[in-house]
């Protein structure tokens, strides 16, 4: 009994560390890529447009726009090299609604081996444009800046839209099979899944909600808590997995807005008079700086959910470009000097292999500092004791 | 910068819909039956553990009740070994008793058999005795009668005697 899960536990840990060190060498190889074709194009005249005739140091690698291409939304999935996926574009122009694949703005590649864009006409004829991954109307004399474009309503499904609905599914799927075992019965031991899902389950119950909202109004709220961990805490580790895009979901602010607006609105609307009489009249305060504190505390309900919001945000955007930055370091000493570029790379890789240990706390932290920080502002919301001082 | 900070209306729309249906999905297929079942599995636990307790307390209270039952039996014997021993005792004593009593009976009976026998026979040795004297007697008499002279003498002799009685 005791050897196997020996072996099962080397065995995972074995695997984590090849899913690493994948994900290094997924990051490196592209880049290394791009930057061969780069220099191999050192002295070829490119005219795509006046977008790249703008930058004039546009020959050197710039980690900058590197990064920002990985972690920023798109309308595609850039799995390695050359392999795109396209992503259905759905639009709203002035009621007219407008759906096709962002395939059809694909123009080949230019010699770094970076997807080119050109303009498509849709069906009602109306041409559009992928400028910088937002969708603008073609003004019909090429390339333009954005301000003097008009944009349509996007609702496309973008990458980030893509990965959540994703983890969506696998989320139904898994949560679905794991119900049944417990429709089963409470008699049975749980099996397999079950017993992977449980302890967090059990984690989110025990250690999150009624600590912080109390036993009895717990279970309304149980739902919420734990589609918001699971939910985040998958999107994070998405992320993590090389080759599959570079998925930023929780790193979307479009996204973590809509998670910290439900807060917002469930903490509101759960507020018992306790809670709004501690913000509008708060008791056993001079009136002088009642008038200071009404003021603040008002604004404290929006800062809440914006801080949860910005925290997640800034959190996952901030590991991903982190690790990114350490690619691009590696690239930039190897553009100079191949040996600067492996005596960095040994370094690099090392603290990346670092980081992504890091960064699998902090996917799973996040969940539980945003599902934490939610109950908390729920509890608050719905107390009925004198304990409001303790808050501030 | 401007793709990390903006907030897409498209993509709010989407995952409004998106997280909000797979919540109340979820809420209906998963968490309401994990979590129902979650706590029945607790509460059975707990009543097991709680029948476990009475199970052992019933154990002890069985326990010290055999126990008692045990020093009850184990109190009779004693009484009944010490009974049967006292019985027996008393038993012996009696038996010794009797045996004694028997004893000194037959001892009395005896003494007083020999005693009878005995006094038959000093009265038949008395009256052996007495014939035989009265035979040697008459023998001696008939010899000394039978000389006039002896027979003389013996009268003058008799005579005497019975003069100085």
């Amino acid at each position: 009994m005791h050897s196997i899960q020996n072996n099962v536990r080397m065995m995972r840990s074995w695997l984590m560390m090849a899913l690493m060190t994948l994900g290094v060498v997924a990051y490196g190889q592209h880049e290394t890529h791009a930057v061969a074709a780069h220099q191999k194009s050192d002295s070829a005249a490119v005219a795509v447009g006046h977008a790249e005739e703008a930058h004039a140091e546009e020959e050197k690698f710039n980690p900058g726009e590197m990064i920002m291409h990985h972690i920023s939304d798109g309308h595609q999935i850039h799995f390695i090299g050359k392999l795109y996926m396209p992503l259905p574009v759905i639009l709203l122009n002035h009621g007219h609604l407008e759906v096709f694949s962002s395939s059809n703005f694909w123009d080949g590649f230019n010699e770094k081996g970076e997807l080119k864009f050109k303009s498509y006409t849709a069906a009602s004829g109306t041409t559009y444009e992928n400028h910088h991954e937002k969708i603008v109307i073609s003004s019909g004399e090429g390339h333009g800046h954005e301000s003097e474009h008009e944009a349509p309503m996007d609702f496309s499904i973008t990458k980030s839209v893509f990965g959540m609905l994703f983890i969506i599914v696998l989320m139904l799927v898994i949560f679905r099979s794991v119900a049944a075992r417990y429709k089963a019965g409470a008699n049975k031991a749980p099996t397999g899944l079950q017993n992977a899902i449980e302890p967090f389950i059990l984690f989110v119950r025990d250690e999150v909600a009624i600590p912080s909202i109390g036993k009895k109004k717990a279970g309304v709220y149980m739902p919420f808590l734990l589609t918001v961990f699971f939910f985040i805490w998958m999107c994070n580790m998405l992320g993590l997995i090389p080759f599959l895009g570079g998925f930023n979901i929780t790193g979307t602010l479009s996204i973590t807005l809509v998670l910290a607006t439900l807060v917002f609105l469930i903490t509101s609307f759960s507020g018992n008079g306790h809670y709004w009489g501690h913000i509008f009249w708060p008791p056993g305060i001079p009136f002088g700086i009642k008038l200071i504190l009404v003021p603040i505390e008002v604004l404290s309900i929006f800062i809440k959910p914006l801080v949860l919001m910005i925290r997640l945000t800034a959190n996952i955007t901030a590991g991903h470009i982190i690790i990114l930055a350490f690619v691009g370091l590696v690239l930039l000493f190897g553009q100079n000097s191949a040996v600067a570029g492996y005596g960095v790379g040994v370094g690099a890789v090392l603290f990346m292999i670092f980081m992504f240990f890091i960064e699998l706390l902090v996917a799973f932290l996040q969940a539980y500092v945003f599902t934490l920080l939610a109950a908390l502002y729920f509890g608050d919301a719905t107390q009925e004791h004198h304990h409001e001082e303790d808050h501030h | 910068m401007e793709g990390l900070l903006s907030v897409s209306v498209g993509t709010v729309f989407w995952a409004s819909i998106a997280f909000i249906s797979v919540l109340l999905i979820l809420k209906k297929m998963a968490w309401g039956p994990i979590l129902k079942t979650l706590e029945e599995r607790e509460q059975g636990i707990a009543n097991a553990l709680k029948q476990a307790e009475l199970a052992k307390e019933e154990m002890a209270s069985l326990k010290s009740g055999n126990e008692q039952l045990l020093k009850e039996a184990r109190e009779e014997r004693d009484k009944l070994l010490k009974e049967a021993k006292e019985m027996g005792d008393k038993m012996r004593a009696e038996a010794k008793d009797r045996a004694a009593s028997e004893a000194s009976q037959l001892l009395a009976n005896a003494q007083r058999e020999i005693e009878t026998q005995k006094n038959a026979a000093i009265a038949e040795l008395k009256n052996q005795v007495a014939s035989l004297s009265i035979e040697i007697a008459e023998k001696l008499v008939k010899d000394k009668l039978n000389d006039a002279e002896k027979q003389n003498a013996l009268n003058s002799k008799l005579i005497q005697d019975l003069k100085a009685n």
